[in-house]
């Protein structure tokens, strides 16, 4: 095989590769693991509120528990 | 500090550490810039003397404020992301602390080295091998805290950021390794395994990839985690992140060749990475939408939260400097744009609009958290180094723009008879105005880091005066 055909072929698997991770996140069944994915960074038991007080109503509630945060280990979206 | 900030599950020692750090050698790293450009403008100022002439001078800037500054950030964001984000602590505090200390050896042997004149030649890579074998300990130290920590997590997913963080640490340490092998001839001396083109080659692949993967990948990783918390909105589209992280990674590897038009390197090879290039502009532009679009809805937040401003138009600068970065790539332009101040420009509007200025907004997102608040000490103090560093970064790309075409056009101006119709000298000239406006767009940003300095240093003031009421706020 010569050096060309080898790079087409390196190429198209890199392509299929993609069409393959882009197919994969696009598809139905992983939107409900990427919405909690999304929302991993709001799960957070020690945050004070925000300043910002109008736009943050889902802050008030988690104050309470801080420092044992056993219980956080299987989370779904907080936030709605 | 007192044990009364100590997070009950996190380590933040190292972090604020490290987010200390990141203001000390920010303000170190672009004060060696304001000297260089003001040595460009009144070339007197080297003193004559070998230790503070501009070649001298000029790997210290680079090194300290990608390597110091920026790795600094990297390391205190990438510790702070990946603990809140796994939900557990470090995977070990010793080794920790370790790649703090010995990333600080690295930065002060630097400091001291290149002013002597000890240095590799290899352009961000110019320490020399004792220094090289440091850096790889560090790193791979860095490595095993970060990936182990990820393997400990309480959670399911590996939050996106850290898939960019991890990325960004493993393809570094690769390109570290490779880049410097070569044989010590004396103690501070060595000779790279590398010889003529295939020296270039390595080097550029190397260059263009700590581009990629230090001053993109890795910041990448702190918008995907600071810009969504900050705007109190999830990211955009997670699934864009994922194409978005597989394609940047993908593609970024083979773009090195395009700092070698027009040279020995093999015409395939360079058209090879213009093409792939051009090709970079959309995954680069799909993040950079990714991280504006959290924004919707949200947009009127930018009003009163200069953090976030900060954050925004960080994207704002990352979408420009990889719109021309693309472009600058084809050869035609590159004929026109290669070793002119334009290149400089470029950089500076990825450096100081993309890289300082997500850093920046991140710091004064981590800082008050930190030290038990959610506050910096000023508000107002941020918005005035908002617009500081605004104004300054378009003094500085603007000025560069403006000299870059005028060398260009000036150094391929021919008489008819076929003469050069310029003297090189004469484009020096010319570009002294932009050399004078670009100086002060630079001390317009290291009067915006004493500002953040002042504000950094009363919020943790602040916040151990407050300790003593509130001890649970931990
Ligand atoms: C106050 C802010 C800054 C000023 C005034 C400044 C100034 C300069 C000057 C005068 C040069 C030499 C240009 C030449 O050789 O003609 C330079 C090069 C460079 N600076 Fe800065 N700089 C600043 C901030 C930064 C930051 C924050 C970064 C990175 C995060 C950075 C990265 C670089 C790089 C990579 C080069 C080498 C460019 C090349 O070789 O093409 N600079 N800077
Ligand atoms: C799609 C993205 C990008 C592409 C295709 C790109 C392309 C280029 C090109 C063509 C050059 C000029 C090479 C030459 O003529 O010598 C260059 C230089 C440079 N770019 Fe970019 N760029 C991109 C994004 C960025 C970003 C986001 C940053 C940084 C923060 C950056 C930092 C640099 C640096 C430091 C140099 C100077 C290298 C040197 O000669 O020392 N680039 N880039």
């Amino acid at each position: 095989m010569d050096t060309g055909t080898f790079r087409g072929i390196i190429t198209g698997l890199l392509i299929i590769a993609f069409i393959g991770i882009t197919w994969w996140a696009y598809s139905k069944r992983r939107k409900r693991d990427f919405d909690e994915a999304a929302h991993l960074i709001f799960n957070e038991d020690d945050e004070r509120p925000n300043r910002d007080r109008s736009v943050s109503p889902s802050n008030e509630s988690r104050e309470a528990a801080s420092g044992q945060d056993d219980s956080r280990t299987s989370k779904g979206d907080k936030n709605t | 500090m007192s044990t009364a900030l100590e997070h009950p599950t996190y380590n933040y020692k190292v972090v604020r550490q490290f987010a200390i750090m990141t203001v000390v050698w920010g303000i170190v790293g672009m004060l060696i810039g304001v000297i260089l450009a003001a040595q460009l403008v009144w070339p007197q100022l080297n003193l004559n003397l070998p230790w503070t002439s501009f070649g001298r001078l000029r790997p210290l800037h680079t090194n300290a404020v990608i390597f110091a500054f920026g790795g600094s950030a990297l390391f205190a964001t990438s510790y702070y992301v990946v603990q809140r984000t796994c939900q557990t602590r470090l995977f070990s505090d010793k080794l920790a602390a370790f790649t703090f200390w010995g990333w600080q050896a690295v930065i002060l042997s630097a400091v001291i080295t290149l002013p002597l004149g000890y240095t590799t030649t290899k352009e961000y890579a110019e320490l020399e091998w004792p220094i090289n074998i440091l850096i790889a300990v560090v790193w791979v130290s860095y490595a095993v805290v970060f990936l182990g920590t990820i393997k400990l997590r309480r959670t399911s997913h590996i939050y996106v950021a850290n898939w960019f963080f991890a990325a960004f640490i493993l393809t570094v340490a690769v390109l570290h390794i490779v880049n410097n092998a070569a044989i010590p001839v004396t103690a501070m001396y060595s000779i790279s395994l590398y010889s003529g083109t295939i020296d270039a080659m390595v080097q550029w692949w190397y260059g263009h990839n700590a581009v990629g993967f230090f001053l993109t990948a890795g910041f990448l990783g702190m918008m995907y985690y600071f810009v969504p918390k900050q705007a109190e909105r999830p990211i955009y589209s997670y699934r864009l992140s994922i194409v978005h992280f597989w394609a940047l990674i993908m593609i970024y590897m083979w773009a090195g060749p395009h700092h070698l038009h027009y040279t020995a390197l093999p015409d395939w090879a360079q058209s090879l990475g213009m093409i792939m290039s051009i090709i970079l502009l959309a995954p680069s532009w799909g993040g950079m939408i990714n991280g504006m679009m959290t924004l919707s809805g949200a947009w009127h937040k930018l009003r009163t939260d200069p953090t976030l401003r900060f954050l925004v138009v960080a994207l704002a600068f990352y979408g420009m400097s990889t719109f021309e970065g693309p472009m600058m790539a084809v050869k035609t332009v590159n004929a026109l744009s290669h070793y002119t101040d334009w290149t400089i420009g470029h950089v500076h509007a990825g450096a100081l609009g993309w890289v300082a200025m997500i850093t920046i907004g991140s710091m004064y997102h981590l800082i008050p958290r930190l030290f038990g608040r959610t506050e910096m000490y000023s508000v107002g103090m941020i918005a005035a180094h908002f617009w500081l560093s605004t104004i300054g970064t378009v003094l500085y790309i603007a000025s560069m723009w403006v000299n870059g075409i005028l060398q260009g056009l000036m150094w391929r101006a021919i008489n008819p008879d076929g003469t050069l119709m310029y003297t090189f000298m004469e484009s020096v000239e010319a570009s002294g105005p932009g050399y004078i406006v670009r100086l002060i767009g630079g001390i317009f940003w290291v009067v915006g880091m004493l500002i953040m300095a002042y504000n950094v240093f009363m919020t943790i003031k602040r916040s151990e005066a407050a300790r003593q009421p509130i001890p649970q706020t931990a």
